[in-house]
């Protein structure tokens, strides 16, 4: 019995065996067959799923990868997916040859050693402004160089404003700005809109008012910070804000706005082209300080990086493809469609010239703040994560904007 | 959609092991004449099984369990080198302020949601088994959400729960009530998203008890009737005893399937504000993927304590099984 039990376990055991190792012959074989005779096939990764096969994104890709010899496949991302994507791809050393992702993330995927430096992949990153290549750096070296970017403004509804009696010159810094949100709640509208959920969005939407305060990302415990969630926390008391803006997005709290009751909304660059299709006359106004002047917005938009490979020959073509994104004229092909900020004075100056209206934003632009700048780098996303963590608990009314703060620096140490 | 499968596997067990029990005595008597052929081909036919437990569900659980044991950075994710730290992920997720309020949050999330699910999902089953006009249709009716993608439901649940926009409130302020922060609130979103899971829930407890209603003899019922039970007594006298296997079976599955419930949570609040809809679940995915900088040991950890979690409350069902099976 004993030893008839035994010999079947073996038997297990071997059948198991031979058939795993067939597996695995037969997947190694595939996959190396596919690396070798597709030498000439480059891929892309990018964060823009709405682009389909034949938009024009997708054949400026194909254009550049035809110039520089070789044939290009391209797979469109969830932006939130992309990094983890990319990390896995890495640990299967199966990472595509042109990555472009959200610049927060450079830093981390630098981190794990992902992305090679513009030392050693020769990209060209001389004409991109000094504020936006931030995002990429840590260590003194660069991951990359940015395709595009976008921030934050407040976008204003010229009709509520003007039946609530409210100048939009008169709004200069948080108390005027503040007088204007209770000027158009007694005549019956809805002041303000925003994005205060519990992701990245949330930090990304906070941080022009924390930093219009004065605050520094290293001391999220400070009065001047505690004075920016107290803003926050203050207009939803009165009723300036929608309750709900705990669980907007910052697509959700555009269509609140879009919905042409609200007179301000904090949204970014992207929105543009939505802002002229709401059907209402709108303005925008950059996001102001504490006591005047412009607050810093963080930067959004993408950059351009080549991951590492285990085989050095592709990183010569995989330049040729990056260089050929961001050209001046492809720039401002892309960024045009991506309702983006160009990230060279260059294309600016020409996307200012066929559009006045990204004046304003262009102005923003280069006043913005990486994230992840100063050397952050990958304390950022810890240091963010407690941050969305206390404008969620004080919004929600679960603790004070001061106490909320305490814990969320005591819990980043 | 995952739970239909799963029903025939569990009860088709043991008739398995009867057959087994059963077959090996004449299998020597074989073996002496072609000795190593039929083994084989036993063999042969074991193997995919076999492959397709090991590939896909021993060697996921592995890596969980090895990627719970080591520090991993996201360096040392991708070059493959973490240390080995033994428990170490397991004492920062005990030790973390955000344990206790999630280990609350799932036990009361898993248990309201399986009393009500179960109990309205009896209740609608006893209905509708008294096969009245229409009896069908309505039925077919019920099944609605689940044959909802979740992501769906889920939405239009927080669409309808929206503080401002939303014609829960429009109907609450109809009625003279104040406007409730259904999803914004900490006091409330638990309440919330424990609401939309029940609803979802119950027409899989309808499904499979209206079915196990069909089982019972009608006969049964006459003879009660003719001895003069009532209607509740029939109920709390046959219905219930009888349907007890089958009520044991729906329980566990929604207990596992309630324990994991992730998009619905997720979708609606993100797990806040301020932790108050976190469950184990939600707590693992915001660890793991919903960061920048994932921490994927931590997260893998929480993983496994659900998973220690349902493989309890399944062998807890094998055992009183077999004791019934006994008895």
């Amino acid at each position: 019995m004993h030893s008839s039990s035994r010999r079947r376990l073996t038997a297990v055991a071997l059948s198991t065996v031979v058939a795993v190792t067939g597996a695995a012959c037969s997947s190694g074989s595939g996959s190396a067959d596919a690396k070798g005779s597709d030498s000439g096939t480059y891929t892309v990764w990018d964060p823009y799923p709405q682009f389909a096969k034949g938009s024009a994104w997708v054949k400026l890709l194909d254009a550049c990868g035809a110039k520089a010899g070789v044939k290009v496949k391209r797979t469109g991302y969830d932006t939130s997916d992309l990094a983890n994507k990319a990390l896995l791809a890495a640990q299967q050393d199966n990472s595509a040859d042109v990555l472009i992702v959200d610049n927060p993330v450079v830093s981390t995927l630098a981190e794990a050693g992902v992305l090679t430096s513009t030392e050693d992949n020769k990209l060209d990153t001389s004409k991109a402004d000094p504020n936006l290549l931030a995002a990429g750096q840590s260590d003194g070296k660069t991951y990359g160089t940015p395709i595009g970017a976008n921030t934050l403004a407040l976008y204003y509804n010229k009709k509520v404003l003007k039946e609530a009696g409210v100048d939009i010159a008169s709004v200069k810094d948080w108390k005027s700005l503040t007088a204007a949100l209770a000027k158009v709640k007694a005549a019956g509208k809805k002041g303000i809109t925003f994005s205060a959920i519990g992701t990245e969005e949330g930090s990304f939407q906070f941080l022009p008012w924390f930093w219009g305060a004065g605050a520094e990302l290293t001391a999220l415990d400070s009065a001047q910070a505690a004075s920016a969630l107290s803003l926050w926390k203050d207009w939803l008391k009165e009723g300036y804000a929608p309750n709900s803006v705990i669980n907007n997005t910052q697509t959700t709290s555009w269509q609140e706005f879009a919905g042409g009751d609200y007179a301000f909304a904090e949204n970014g660059t992207w929105q543009l082209a939505n802002a002229k299709k709401a059907g209402f006359d709108y303005g925008v106004l950059p996001i102001p300080g504490a006591d005047g002047g412009s607050a810093a917005a963080p930067t959004g938009g993408e950059f351009v990086t080549i991951p590492t490979q285990g085989d050095t020959g592709r990183y010569a073509t995989t330049q040729k493809l990056a260089t050929c994104l961001t050209s001046t004229q492809n720039l401002y092909d892309t960024d045009t469609t991506l309702s983006y900020v160009a990230p060279t004075s260059e294309v600016q100056a020409k996307q200012v010239a066929a559009n006045a209206e990204l004046k304003p934003w262009v102005a923003a632009v280069k006043a913005a703040k990486g994230r992840t700048s100063d050397d952050l780098g990958t304390t950022y996303p810890k240091i963010s994560e407690q941050m969305w963590k206390a404008v969620q608990s004080a919004l929600s009314g679960a603790k004070s904007p001061k106490d909320a703060l305490a814990s969320a620096q005591a819990a980043v140490k | 959609m995952k739970q239909t499968t799963h029903p025939p596997d569990h009860l088709s067990a043991p008739v398995r092991n009867g057959a087994a029990t059963v077959a090996p005595p004449p299998a020597p008597a074989r073996a002496r004449r072609r000795p190593t052929s039929p083994q084989w081909a036993a063999w042969a036919f074991l193997a995919p099984v076999t492959l397709y437990l090991a590939l896909f569900y021993a060697y996921p659980l592995y890596r969980n369990l090895d990627l719970s044991l080591r520090d991993y950075t996201v360096r040392s994710f991708v070059q493959g080198n973490a240390p080995f730290t033994g428990i170490e992920n397991y004492r920062t997720v005990l030790d973390d302020p955000t344990f206790a309020p999630a280990l609350l949050h799932t036990a009361l999330f898993t248990a309201v949601c399986l009393v009500f699910q179960y109990a309205i999902g009896l209740a609608l089953a006893v209905f509708f088994s008294r096969h009245f006009r229409l009896s069908a249709t309505l039925r077919a009716l019920f099944l609605v959400p689940w044959l909802l993608p979740l992501i769906v439901s889920a939405s239009t649940w927080s669409w309808m729960l929206n503080s401002d926009s939303g014609v829960v409130n429009a109907a609450l302020h109809a009625l003279g009530i104040a406007p409730v922060n259904w999803l914004t609130s900490p006091s409330w979103s638990l309440t919330s998203v424990i609401i939309a899971n029940i609803w979802i829930g119950v027409p899989f407890n309808l499904v499979v008890l209206y079915s196990g209603l069909q089982s019972i003899p009608a006969s049964l019922y006459e003879a009660a009737a003719l001895d003069g039970a009532g209607a509740w007594q029939r109920f709390w006298r046959i219905t219930f005893p009888l349907l007890r296997p089958v009520s044991a079976i729906t329980l566990l599955l929604g207990l596992i399937y309630t324990l994991k419930v992730f998009d619905i949570i997720w979708i609606m609040t993100k797990g806040g504000p301020a932790d108050s809809s976190t469950t184990f679940a939600t707590w693992s995915y915001q660890l793991g993927f919903g960061n920048l900088l994932p921490a994927f040991g931590p997260g893998a950890a929480v993983g496994n304590l659900l998973v220690v979690a349902a493989l309890v409350f399944g062998l807890i069902y094998l055992k009183v099984q077999r004791k019934q099976a006994l008895s």
